[in-house]
């Protein structure tokens, strides 16, 4: 006869990087139970309740803890511990599981991202550094929670609650920083003035949307509004010769005094009529 | 073998989705395996290869279809999931997808210090770590690494290496298996 232990882990705010704070609450909640003691005569077992004997905790080696790696454009940026807006627009995710003993526990990759071995390699010292951390704060706070217990005091789940420490009502939502990426956009735009066989990449939006990465220059020739209106706003497959047009609020006058022979944007949509101003380059697609 | 079909509910406007399922013949491994499909280690499997083939397929060439790969293990004898990979990458270059390159996959394990490559069915059994690695040869990057089990992480990097060499080799072969096949074809149809 053995015990079964059953960890049920209930997931009450989802803000980014479950996996992490689920194997967090697990080791942890094993560390933290105690069994009821039992001892073992020849054939007979006898379980002590817990009035009779204080129970024991379990037997922990060691405890491995999970860390969360999300990679962007291929692999150029990489986060620690996304958080829930991030995780929705990373390319892949790896996850690396260790103790503190620097021993790997697990390692995943998943998502479509392709990893070199060094990346992993580095991944794994900054799992380390992690690692360490967080242990060291569990190692306290059980200490606390047990130190609590011994004097009487209150503790335990219902306790936190009020404090706030689990559960997290409101929540400030970090704002998107697009501010200085409109201030970039504006410089770039100004100063490309001279006749474009170098085109300039200014990072463009949209009211709503940023756009991070690179973006293409728009070279309006003298378009009037109403055709810039008419060309689509999504984002086409774009070689170098098909532009995006984009509806930008704060360009005009400085576009227009450009020469009038350099290309046209055009645009990938399907639905809406794009007009070709002149047709040097003959776009891909033409549904 | 894959194969594209039309639009679906579920398609993608802009690439093409690929749908993979992993299965078990029940008389693939020591023990008559009762259920092939469905299983929580074969839905994961299909997973990982899910991703895998879908950073290696070039999908944008066939926006809105669905590429099909469809595996079934008949001898399960180590190594499972890499046999998948190598297995389905030759599926897709036959069928004629372009990939960005061979996606090649093996497993590695760490048994006294020794790195080991491509382990058997006794050898995983036995305990030790063990980590599977799909590897785009020339490239170098890896599409997917996963390990179960304890290892220090000194003997990680050890471990992919053992690993990437593997995929090397098995790249060689792969690239020669096509080759001599499609010269063979190509006489074949030239007459």
């Amino acid at each position: 006869q053995v015990w079964q232990i059953r960890v049920d882990l209930h997931l009450l705010n989802h803000d980014g990087n479950i996996v992490d704070a689920a194997s967090i609450a697990g080791i942890v909640a094993l560390c933290h139970f105690r069994r009821p003691d039992v001892s073992v005569q020849g054939e007979e077992v006898t379980v002590y309740s817990p009035e009779e004997r204080d129970p024991v905790p379990l037997s922990i080696h060691h405890m491995p803890i999970c860390v969360s790696f999300a990679f962007f454009q291929q692999g150029t940026y990489l986060l620690v511990d996304p958080s829930e807006r991030e995780e929705r627009v990373m390319d892949g995710l790896l996850v690396i599981a260790m103790n503190k003993h620097r021993e790997i526990c697990t390692i995943q990759s998943s998502g479509g991202i392709m990893l070199l071995k060094d990346q992993v390699l580095r991944c794994s010292k900054i799992t380390a550094v992690k690692v360490a951390e967080i242990t060291e704060l569990i190692q306290k706070a059980l200490e606390n929670d047990q130190k609590v217990r011994k004097e009487g005091g209150k503790f335990g789940f219902a306790e936190s609650i009020p404090n706030q420490k689990i559960t997290a009502f409101k929540m400030e939502s970090a704002a998107v920083d697009t501010n200085s990426v409109e201030e970039q956009a504006e410089e770039i735009i100004s100063k490309a003035d001279p006749p474009s066989e170098v085109f300039a990449k200014p990072i463009l939006h949209t009211p709503g949307t940023a756009q991070i990465g690179e973006g293409i220059e728009n070279s309006w020739g003298d378009l009037e509004e109403s055709e810039r209106e008419e060309a689509a706003e999504e984002e086409g497959e774009s070689d170098a010769t098909a532009f995006e047009c984009q509806r930008m609020e704060t360009e005009d006058t400085s576009m227009m005094s450009k020469a009038k022979d350099e290309p046209i944007v055009l645009s990938d949509s399907e639905e809406e009529e794009v007009v070709i101003l002149e047709p040097q380059e003959v776009p891909k697609k033409t549904r | 073998p894959p194969q594209m079909r039309g639009p679906r509910s579920k398609a993608l406007p802009d690439r093409a989705l690929v749908n993979c399922q992993y299965s078990m013949a029940t008389f693939s491994t020591g023990e008559r395996k009762r259920r092939p499909h469905g299983d929580r280690k074969s839905s994961e499997m299909t997973l990982h290869l899910k991703q895998t083939f879908e950073a290696a397929i070039l999908t944008e060439l066939y926006p809105r279809s669905q590429i099909d790969i469809y595996v079934q293990i008949l001898q399960a004898d180590g190594g499972n999931y890499c046999a998948c990979v190598n297995a389905a990458t030759l599926a897709v270059i036959d069928a004629g997808i372009p990939m960005r390159d061979y996606v090649c996959a093996s497993s590695a394990g760490f048994v006294e210090d020794t790195a080991l490559a491509d382990l058997s069915y006794v050898e995983e059994a036995s305990g030790g770590p063990q980590a599977a690695l799909a590897l785009l040869p020339t490239s170098g990057q890896i599409a997917l690494l996963q390990m179960d089990s304890r290892l220090h992480e000194d003997h990680l990097e050890a471990i992919i290496e053992a690993a990437s060499g593997a995929c090397r080799a098995v790249h060689a072969v792969l690239d020669r298996v096509v080759r001599d096949h499609v010269q063979e074809v190509t006489a074949l149809l030239g007459d």
